[in-house]
């Protein structure tokens, strides 16, 4: 594409000639990369040099070596915040996952325009402020909240909602809906229907055909969706920290504290250190499964 | 039958699902008009006195104004890098460079926030940027650069290269043509790349949280600490306004990405 306008451009500006060996020279070629590099800078101020501080810190504040891991590793404790943050984005996931699948089922069978609706329902939260959502949480949740009010109808409750897992599973499910809900229509809608009927006219009942024809097609989108949504909720900050206990914090509450209360930056990085460690690992591991996956469905073929 | 009662189910799924989405966000706007001091859901009767505190309140009033700022500010950098990178990048002949440099600029959306939080604090502290508006623009238009990269791409993916080549053709030079051609063309792209750009800046937190200064407090940042705080309506007040320009953006952004679908 630049090739073709560097004859017109070069025109008016001497620096854009053609060498005279007729290939276009470093500058007509890589002019678009000069349009790139403003953001980049920016980018590599504000974002890959404090992510980078941050995990040389992690081996060197205060001293240098292993010790801030140690400190990590070593603490029962610690694990223990580890653990509940693997547990709780696991069922996050399971949840989403169980909520999801019929509500991405129901897009690749509905008319455009319920299609359309559902798409926005499930967009629209995506853009909603996360302060609020999770304010109405809490106002939901609370021991004399809607929720506990309507439970305690039947005689029921009330339960202690908020400041517990249950209110940050909750809340979490709900922001992280459509990570899953995306990844799992866009496979659906990927898979040619007619081969539910084929099985039907082989004689299959419709749930048979659904169980082992639709859903084994449907699981690169299962696939996808979970580890965006398990990556995701391994991060989460904000909805854990006012709809959960303070006693069963997961690994970001944490590291605020001990970042921002006390202070301790090299401890701080280090959980950075396991947490973007994880993340890097699940997301290969979801690329590798996804060309094996591919490469399976192209030997079938 | 059975048939039918499996539709059935399935669409009740989809229609408790869809209510368990959009529902619970709502409760904040009655909560905004009761006339009782507490949080209780129906609100028994009605008042605008959450509205005129939350007017009336300084600390509410600058960080909405801080909000306002810092989102304004971080929409005009974020659109204008975005959109330069996301048109260099359809450019750029280069497909690996290409390649890694996308990867980097949606990176931000992967990392998690409290590892960007962590590291910007660290910096800004170094730099003394920790709670000024700069500061705070610098760190959101990182989180924004993503949205607008993403938006316009989508925009530049169904703009026919050959509009350009024939106003070059014309004697038009390279600015003139995008200038003049492209980005008319790309417009709506780019626009709802502005508005999710205000809308991640206005409800961010999490690094907000870290970088704030009693100088300059954004919203989300004021309503998380009046949340752990002390609990009146005048959160809910807060949330409602939130809400209201944010679904308002929000739908234009995406009425926007429609239109530029139903052109394909």
């Amino acid at each position: 594409m630049a090739a073709l306008l560097t004859p017109v451009a070069s025109g008016g500006r001497a620096g854009a000639a053609p060498p005279p060996s007729g290939r276009p020279g470093r500058l007509a070629r890589h002019w678009p990369f000069l349009l790139i590099v403003p953001a980049l800078l920016v980018l590599l101020a504000v974002f890959v040099y404090p992510v980078a501080q941050t995990f040389v810190g992690a081996f060197t504040i205060p001293e240098p070596g292993t010790e801030n891991f140690s400190w990590f590793f070593g603490s029962p404790a610690n694990v223990a915040v580890l653990t509940r943050t693997f547990s709780t984005a696991l069922w996050a996931t399971l949840i989403c996952l169980a909520l999801a699948y019929p509500y991405a089922y129901l897009m690749t069978v509905a008319s455009p325009k319920a299609r359309a609706a559902l798409l926005l329902i499930v967009m629209l939260p995506f853009w909603t402020s996360l302060m609020v959502r999770t304010f109405a949480w809490l106002v939901l949740l609370q021991d004399t909240g809607v929720v506990n009010d309507f439970l305690g109808l039947f005689g029921l409750g009330p339960f202690g909602l908020v400041r517990s897992r249950t209110g940050v599973l909750v809340g979490m499910v709900q922001i992280l809906m459509p990570f899953m809900v995306l990844p799992l229509y866009s496979v659906m809608s990927g898979i040619d229907r007619r081969l539910l009927t084929a099985a039907q006219s082989l004689g299959a009942r419709p749930i048979v055909a659904l169980l082992r024809v639709f859903v084994p097609l449907s699981l690169p989108g299962v696939a996808a969706g979970s580890t965006m949504v398990f990556i995701t909720s391994l991060g989460f900050y904000v909805t854990p920290a006012l709809l959960g206990s303070p006693s069963e914090a997961l690994i970001s509450q944490f590291m605020y504290t001990q970042v921002s209360g006390m202070l301790k930056w090299g401890r701080g990085g280090a959980m950075a250190v396991v947490l973007f460690a994880t993340t890097l690992l699940l997301m290969g591991l979801l690329g590798l499964a996804m060309r094996a996956g591919r490469r399976t469905r192209a030997a079938v073929r | 039958m059975s048939a039918r009662l499996a539709r059935a189910a399935l669409w009740l799924t989809g229609v408790l699902v869809a209510a368990w989405l959009v529902a619970p966000t709502l409760v904040v706007i009655p909560l905004g008009f009761t006339d009782k001091v507490s949080l209780t859901f129906p609100p028994t009767g009605w008042s605008t006195r959450w509205y005129a505190n939350f007017f009336g309140d300084p600390a509410w009033t600058a960080a909405l104004a801080n909000s306002l700022l810092v989102g304004v500010l971080v929409a005009a950098v974020a659109t204008v890098l975005g959109t330069a990178a996301a048109f260099g990048l359809s450019r750029w002949t280069s497909r690996r460079g290409a390649a890694a440099a996308r990867v980097l600029l949606l990176a931000p959306m992967i990392v998690p926030g409290i590892i960007v939080a962590i590291g910007v604090y660290a910096v800004f502290l170094k730099f003394q940027l920790a709670g000024s508006l700069a500061g705070f623009v610098a760190a959101h238009t990182v989180l924004a650069l993503p949205f607008v990269v993403v938006s316009v791409s989508a925009s530049l993916g169904t703009f026919d290269v050959r509009l350009e080549t024939a106003a070059a053709s014309l004697g038009a030079g390279r600015w003139a043509t995008f200038r003049q051609v492209t980005l008319p063309l790309i417009m709506p792209g780019v626009v709802s790349g502005a508005l999710f750009a205000f809308v991640t800046s206005f409800d961010e937190v999490v690094v907000s949280l870290f970088i704030q200064s009693p100088a300059l407090v954004t919203l989300p940042v004021q309503m998380y600490s009046s949340v752990t705080r002390e609990t009146d309506p005048t959160l809910a007040a807060a949330a409602t306004m939130i809400l209201a320009l944010t679904t308002v953006l929000v739908t234009g952004g995406l009425a926007l990405s429609a239109r530029r679908n139903r052109a394909r």
